[in-house]
């Protein structure tokens, strides 16, 4: 307690430093956004709730350190990864996903479920269970007389992450593939009876899913670390994301990313960092009772 | 010409018989040892194994066990424990009661060794381990159980005492120091986090950060900011490869200055390797190290039984020898020089030969507590300076100079 209270006193004691939690919280957040992105267009698209977002994210991670080992620029590792996790994600569309869309919420929880741990442990078999990590080497900038840093590598990391999801944004507007894919998340029936070829859309979204949590990985690997085990924590972020932010909410997605990233580095500051995953989760729980008091007052006729 | 081959061959193996039988005048000593040579713990398993039977192989060569005049060889009957527990006790039992074993090395890891001792207890078999760690190995009363290596809780310990040691050299109280705590929710790290509140205490120290790492850490930022502020003398972080690796990348990114670091599993890591001039002046614990001045008559110095080993195991030639192998071989030496001073097989005199060992090996001091763990052997750190891995402390046996402050 008296630990939690002199943390909290730091906070006013050195009122810079709020900045830089927010600074840190904002540039973690960003990737989550993404991850959380990609969650929320596969479960908006093809109602299929993907636990195994956060293991596409390690294993595009995985991509970009592999090529690092094999001498190829630390940079080129988003968009290989982004290709190589479109074609693992086509595969697996095909393989497994596919077979579970049309079924209930639960074959595909266990699908994807059962593809959380097989991507794991064969991460773990192939790359070993140690953490890796990519050093860009690149310098770091300070300001507030050091207190607060910005290294270079994680600034490219995040602009990295906004021209990824600008991207994805004038996809979904303006190209002809994002318009099906938009009008097969509103009415699947209808979109085929206009003659949107759903299966194909369906495919699509979820390469591209698979894709943009594989840059989102190069992105990290380069920033943080990565670890076979690691995919469940970027998960379980994604789940809070979207539930916070709803489907088919993608300013929303970004700033409920943002902020769950600030709240989170807040969390870590005032209880100990043991409690990060904790307030993630805190979060959710609460996201989900404020929901629950919402549909209540909105109340419907059950179909 | 053909003749005088079968001639030649004919005296090299009579000459040979003659030897045979020269060494056949020692008698056998049975140990026995249920290891990981599959699983898990493979590695290491194997790794202690040649360690094992390097120091047999050694103690042979310089004139075997001499017990009350007569000469002696050990021999070890090895089973797989398959890195299981339950597996590793069963083999025990199997070792004492079928194959009627007295005395018995240990296995690897602290788990194996949680796992064993109840057996060997439960038959009064003298079990000298080299692989356990643990601290809860030794507060079980356990009588029959000695381990030559330094328990967890003193793996970043001796840092506390070299902070110590600093700050008198700069005319500053001890008591001035203050500690930082980050390590894992687990039971190695809080062993480890354990021996450094104690230590920091008995010095009166201040620990102004005494925090817990999540189990699947990739940012410490928001502890490192509070170092920032709070501006800790000493800095102890351990949380496995990850720990060290999040740690060394963020104090550089975070440009974090405190005079001292000190950290667990950089090796693991490959800090130096990853983040090169980041991890300078970081110290990290090991067990042995083949720089060390310890030397003893049997396997030489340190760095003897280093060169010594790589000639009887070719497979270690282009890799360090591991700590684990040292350790292991120091246990075998540990019940040779007990033999000797019980001048006896029984096994009673023997584990009262071992409690009471007094001695000083290539691998450092042996000297058990009455809970069995090892007390004259302090934790060695090493200081990465340019990117070696080089002795800093303790300051007797050091190779190197420490680089204080860090930066």
């Amino acid at each position: 307690m008296d630990q939690i209270l002199g943390n909290i006193g730091l906070l006013f004691e050195f009122p810079v430093v709020n900045l830089k939690i927010v600074l840190d919280g904002i540039m973690v957040g960003a990737l989550f956004a993404l991850a959380a992105y990609g969650l929320a267009l596969v479960w908006g698209v093809m109602n299929v709730k993907n636990l195994a977002q956060g293991d596409f994210v390690i294993s595009g991670g995985y991509v970009s350190w592999w090529l690092v080992q094999h001498g190829f620029p630390p940079l080129l590792g988003v968009p290989v990864a982004f290709v190589v996790m479109w074609g693992i994600g086509w595969v697996i569309y095909k393989l497994v996903i596919s077979r579970v869309i049309e079924r209930d919420l639960f074959t595909s929880l266990l699908a994807t479920f059962g593809l959380a741990i097989m991507m794991a442990q064969i991460l773990n078999l192939l790359f070993g269970s140690d953490t890796q990590s990519v050093d860009l080497g690149y310098d770091v900038l300070y300001f507030f007389d050091g207190f607060i840093d910005v290294p270079i590598a994680k600034l490219i990391g995040v602009l990295m992450a906004s021209a990824l999801a600008a991207g994805v944004i004038i996809f979904m507007k303006s190209s002809r593939m994002g318009q099906a894919i938009r009008a097969t998340a509103q009415d699947a029936r209808a979109a085929r009876v206009m003659g949107i070829d759903t299966e194909k859309v369906y495919a699509f979204t979820f390469s591209l899913n698979s894709a943009i949590c594989g840059a989102a990985g190069a992105i990290i690997v380069m920033v943080w670390l990565v670890q076979p085990f690691y995919g469940i924590s970027y998960s379980i972020r994604a789940f809070v994301i979207v539930t916070a932010a709803g489907l088919g909410n993608l300013p929303g997605v970004i700033a409920a990313g943002l902020g769950i990233g600030a709240l989170e580095q807040y969390g870590a500051h005032i209880f100990g960092i043991g409690y990060q995953q904790a307030i993630a989760v805190m979060l959710l729980l609460l996201v989900l009772l404020v929901r629950l008091i919402q549909q209540r007052r909105n109340r419907q006729v059950l179909k | 010409m053909k003749k005088l081959s079968v001639l030649s061959t004919l005296v090299a193996a009579i000459s040979l018989l003659f030897t045979q039988a020269a060494f056949a005048a020692c008698g056998e000593i049975v140990l026995g040892s249920a290891i990981s040579l599959t699983g898990k713990y493979a590695t290491n398993g194997i790794h202690a194994k040649n360690g094992y039977e390097y120091a047999i192989q050694k103690i042979k060569d310089k004139g075997g066990v001499m017990v009350d005049g007569k000469c002696y060889n050990f021999k070890v009957i090895y089973y797989d424990d398959e890195s299981k527990g339950d597996r590793g006790a069963t083999l025990a039992e199997r070792l004492i009661s079928q194959d009627k074993v007295q005395f018995m090395l240990g296995p690897y890891s602290s788990g194996m060794t949680k796992a064993i001792a109840p057996v060997t207890e439960k038959y009064q078999i003298p079990m000298v381990e080299a692989e356990g760690a643990s601290r809860s190995l030794f507060n079980k009363g356990y009588k029959y159980l000695f381990a030559v290596l330094s328990t967890s809780e003193q793996y970043l310990a001796s840092a506390v005492a070299l902070a110590a040691e600093m700050a008198e050299k700069n005319g500053k109280s001890p008591s001035s120091v203050k500690v930082a705590v980050a390590v894992e929710n687990d039971p190695f790290s809080l062993d480890v986090r354990a021996g450094v509140l104690d230590d920091s205490k008995s010095f009166n120290m201040n620990v102004v950060i005494d925090e817990q790492l999540p189990r699947d850490l990739s940012d410490m930022s928001a502890i490192l900011t509070k170092v920032k502020l709070l501006k800790p003398d000493l800095l102890i972080v351990s949380g496995h490869s990850k720990g060290a690796a999040t740690a060394v990348r963020q104090i550089d990114e975070q440009n974090i200055k405190v005079p001292m670091i000190a950290l667990t599993h950089c090796e693991a890591a490959d800090v130096t390797g990853k983040f090169g001039a980041a991890a300078n002046d970081i110290l990290c614990s090991t067990q042995w190290a083949e720089t060390l001045s310890y030397k003893d008559p049997i396997f030489g110095s340190a760095a003897e039984y280093e060169t010594d080993f790589k000639k009887a195991f070719p497979e270690y030639k282009d890799k360090k020898v591991p700590y684990q192998t040292a350790q292991a071989s120091a246990a075998v030496y540990v019940f040779k020089d007990a033999f000797e001073r019980a001048g006896n097989l029984d096994k009673e005199k023997v584990r009262d030969a071992i409690a009471a060992t007094d001695l000083m090996t290539f691998y450092g001091g042996v000297k058990f507590a009455d809970a069995g763990n090892n007390i004259a052997k302090p934790m060695v750190l090493r200081q990465i300076q340019n990117g070696e891995y080089n002795v800093v402390a303790p300051s007797a046996f050091a190779s190197h100079k420490l680089n204080w402050p860090r930066n």
